[in-house]
């Protein structure tokens, strides 16, 4: 065990800091829920695909530089030291770029990946439906294979697709044997939103923008070339996707890391206050202590990965635990800004109170997107510990 | 950068996890609760035999020159079985406060602990008893800022009983003398501080054996009690619960691990370190002991379910060197100290 970094490590992190000084907005972004933001947020992923930044883990040869998993933790903590923007195209690059990556075929790969890193194709995820959301495996929506046996035609309702206002691309699962059930019959399919046939009804979110949405299918037609995976075989492919999004990569430590330097910070400039309620100072220690566990414990399973190691059922704790961190975080940052908590940023009377409202808000959805909290601790108890289905 | 343990440690921690199952069972710490000592001479020859006494003393006393990384797994072992013995207190705290004395007699102390001919207790005043005081032949105790070395024949004990019938707590009533002095000044304060420091990584480290221990024993009885003409593992509320045991611990164990990697690497901040490994894991531990005693229904209060063996051992673990008031606030002084120590890219270095 030797927990210092190596010399090609520390220079990996001057690389990447010194990139980033000179090249992240000094304007912050307006956030991806608009418009203007989406676009905005698409221009900074190209951006950063010219550093060859976008995705460090990926091949050379697609635009990546073959980093190892610590070095994609140092480059995280370098960007969220640095402000970045947010990834606007996180659904691409950190869950279908890995998921193609193990099931695309060379002409996928070559077709999809480049159009991802690059910003041009930004992705969406098509997996709930009205009638199926912890509980995956309802899938109704059917892509159906036409005589000529080359195009899946595609009916049917998916909904909290998150980015699908402005996506470009959007991959989900179908029911492609309509005598199927549950998880059997499935197909991985990916999408392209500006068929004919399809309908996109955006979801106001809590906070009044449109962060995801519903998207309607009516007899849309892709050919059997976009199917990811064999067919019938869905469901394992997004197996991997949803290992990928509960487990390393959407998540990394750094975000937390950051939250809770900043509460700590929130609390020092506040203390007075705050320690009118001995609960708050209790809450920012465990804030950082919980933080830093995150990242330890993420550092420890990177470098057994690194060195050729499987991911195993315990990564199902991970969900949990960040997002329930992260909720706490901003629980805790809205005790201590008190009666200026509510402030929208612009109201004349909120100063210093930052994006924590902002923050609070999206933290509501951590506990509930990805598969809920529930499903999760389910998981838990059946996969990492053994307790009986029924 | 390298936070993986080597094949040679997971072995070894493999072999004795073997060892302590089958020697240390429940039935076998019933038995010991009963005799007065509460303590296995012939277990202490076993782990003399095995070389653990000697672990982390230097090669030239008759020990294997291991450090608290080597070691850390193995504490977790011995609270997998809530171990009664001070091995950890032996091995973690008293071998390297020994080693890093100036005194004369060290080499002669350490090959004698590692041969399991001599025992040692270690008394700081954060504990305020000193356990296992009974059967060491050597104290080594704090008064204020000065370590002294006294025989046991040297000292009064008043056995203090705890809730925990494997725990035996002495008050001692002794003399510090000059004759029995062995460190003073900033020498001791550091060497005092450094073996609480290993005193609580010892705690932590069995604190997270112990909650593993607590969810394998409830895991099964929630599959082999039947309610309602089903397992009762099979309901989501009490799967949950042990769900949110596997979750603190899982993110314990690297805070742990950190812990002994900085103190065998003298960090600067080893001691915040500890005191969060501290925290996490005997946190971790007593959402075991909580939620194990709860699926257990009313077996889980019975003397009879073995259950409180382990309980017990988290409870009162959480207390001893040095409480979650006395870590958590240094891990406070810490994060308060200053933004450049937190946050994104501060936690390696």
């Amino acid at each position: 065990m030797d927990l210092a970094y190596t010399d090609a490590q520390k220079a990996f992190r001057d690389e990447i800091r010194n990139w980033l000084a000179a090249n992240v907005p000094q304007q912050a972004l307006k956030t991806f829920d608009t418009e203007e933001g989406f676009q905005q947020h698409r221009e900074w992923e190209a951006k950063l695909n010219e550093g060859r930044w976008g995705m460090v883990t990926w091949p050379s040869e697609l635009g990546g530089r073959d980093a190892t998993l610590i070095e994609w933790l140092i480059f995280e903590e370098e960007y969220w030291r640095a402000s970045a923007p947010l990834r606007v195209n996180q659904n691409g690059i950190f869950l279908l770029g890995p998921t193609l990556m193990e099931y695309g075929t060379d002409e996928q790969k070559a077709d999809i990946l480049p159009k991802m890193a690059d910003g041009t194709e930004v992705w969406c995820q098509g997996w709930s439906e009205p009638g199926a959301g912890s509980d995956m495996a309802a899938i109704r929506a059917k892509a159906e294979l036409t005589n000529d046996g080359k195009h899946y035609i595609i009916n049917g309702q998916k909904t909290w697709s998150t980015r699908a206002v402005w996506a470009d691309q959007c991959f989900g699962m179908f029911r492609t044997d309509p005598d199927s059930q549950r998880h059997k019959g499935l197909s991985f399919i990916l999408v392209p939103m500006d068929l004919e046939g399809i309908t996109v009804r955006p979801i106001p979110q809590l906070d009044g923008l449109p962060g995801f949405a519903e998207i309607f299918f009516d007899n849309v037609k892709v050919p059997v070339e976009r199917r990811l995976g064999g067919e019938g075989e869905g469901w394992g492919v997004a197996m991997a996707t949803a290992g990928f999004e509960r487990g390393l990569m959407l998540r990394s430590p750094a975000r937390f890391q950051t939250t809770a330097a900043r509460l700590v910070e929130l609390y020092k400039q506040n203390q007075q206050s705050a320690d009118r309620d001995p609960a708050i100072k209790d809450a920012v220690i465990r804030a950082y202590m919980d933080a830093e566990a995150y990242a330890l414990t993420t550092y420890q399973t990177a470098c057994r990965l690194d060195k050729g190691g499987k991911i195993g059922a315990e990564s199902s704790t991970n969900k949990i635990f960040w997002s329930e961190l992260d909720q706490k975080m901003h629980e805790t940052a809205m005790s201590i800004l008190s009666a200026r908590a509510e402030l929208l940023p612009h109201a004349p009377a909120a100063q210093g109170v930052g994006s924590w409202l902002d923050g609070f808000l999206f933290s509501q959805s951590g506990p509930i997107y990805a598969g809920t909290n529930e499903v999760q601790r389910n998981i838990i108890a059946e996969r990492m510990l053994g307790m009986p289905r029924k | 950068m390298d936070f993986t343990f080597t094949e040679d440690q997971l072995l070894f921690q493999g072999e004795i996890k073997k060892f302590l199952v089958n020697e240390v069972t429940p039935e076998k710490i019933r038995e010991l609760w009963e005799t007065e000592s509460g303590r296995s001479d012939e277990l202490w020859t076993q782990f003399a035999e095995l070389g653990l006494l000697g672990m982390t003393a230097p090669e030239e006393f008759g020990g294997l020159g291991m450090n608290e990384v080597d070691f850390v797994l193995i504490a977790q072992e011995c609270g997998f079985v809530a171990l009664p013995e001070p091995l950890v207190e032996t091995v973690l705290v008293a071998v390297p406060l020994i080693n890093a004395l100036n005194d004369d007699r060290k080499g002669e102390w350490l090959a004698a602990i590692a041969s399991g001919e001599m025992k040692v207790a270690t008394g700081l005043m954060q504990n305020e008893l000193v356990a296992d005081a009974h059967i060491a032949d050597l104290l080594i105790l704090q008064y204020g800022d000065e370590l002294h070395a006294v025989a046991r024949e040297d000292v009064t004990l008043t056995l203090n009983e705890s809730v925990d019938p494997s725990r035996r707590l002495f008050d001692v009533e002794w003399k510090p003398e000059e004759s029995n002095a062995i460190a003073s000044g900033d020498e001791a304060k550091q060497l005092i501080a450094a073996t609480l420091n290993r005193g609580a990584l010892g705690a932590a480290a069995q604190a997270l054996g112990l909650t593993q221990r607590m969810i394998e024993m409830s895991v099964q009885y929630t599959a082999d009690r039947q309610q309602f003409g089903v397992a009762i593992g099979t309901f989501q509320a009490v799967k949950h619960r042990m769900a949110n045991v596997a979750v603190p611990l899982e993110y314990a164990k690297a805070v742990v691990h950190r812990a002994a990697c900085s103190i065998a690497n003298n960090h600067s901040d080893a001691g915040v370190h500890v005191s969060h490994a501290k925290v996490a894991a005997c946190d971790a531990s007593l959402a075991g002991a909580k939620n194990g005693i709860q699926v257990h229904g009313a077996m889980g209060y019975t003397w009879e379910v073995d259950m409180h063996i382990f309980m017990k051992k988290a409870w009162v673990l959480n207390n001893t060197w040095g409480d979650s008031a006395f870590h958590k606030n240094r891990v406070a002084e810490f994060a308060l100290s200053g933004a450049e120590k937190i946050g994104a890219g501060a936690t390696f270095v």
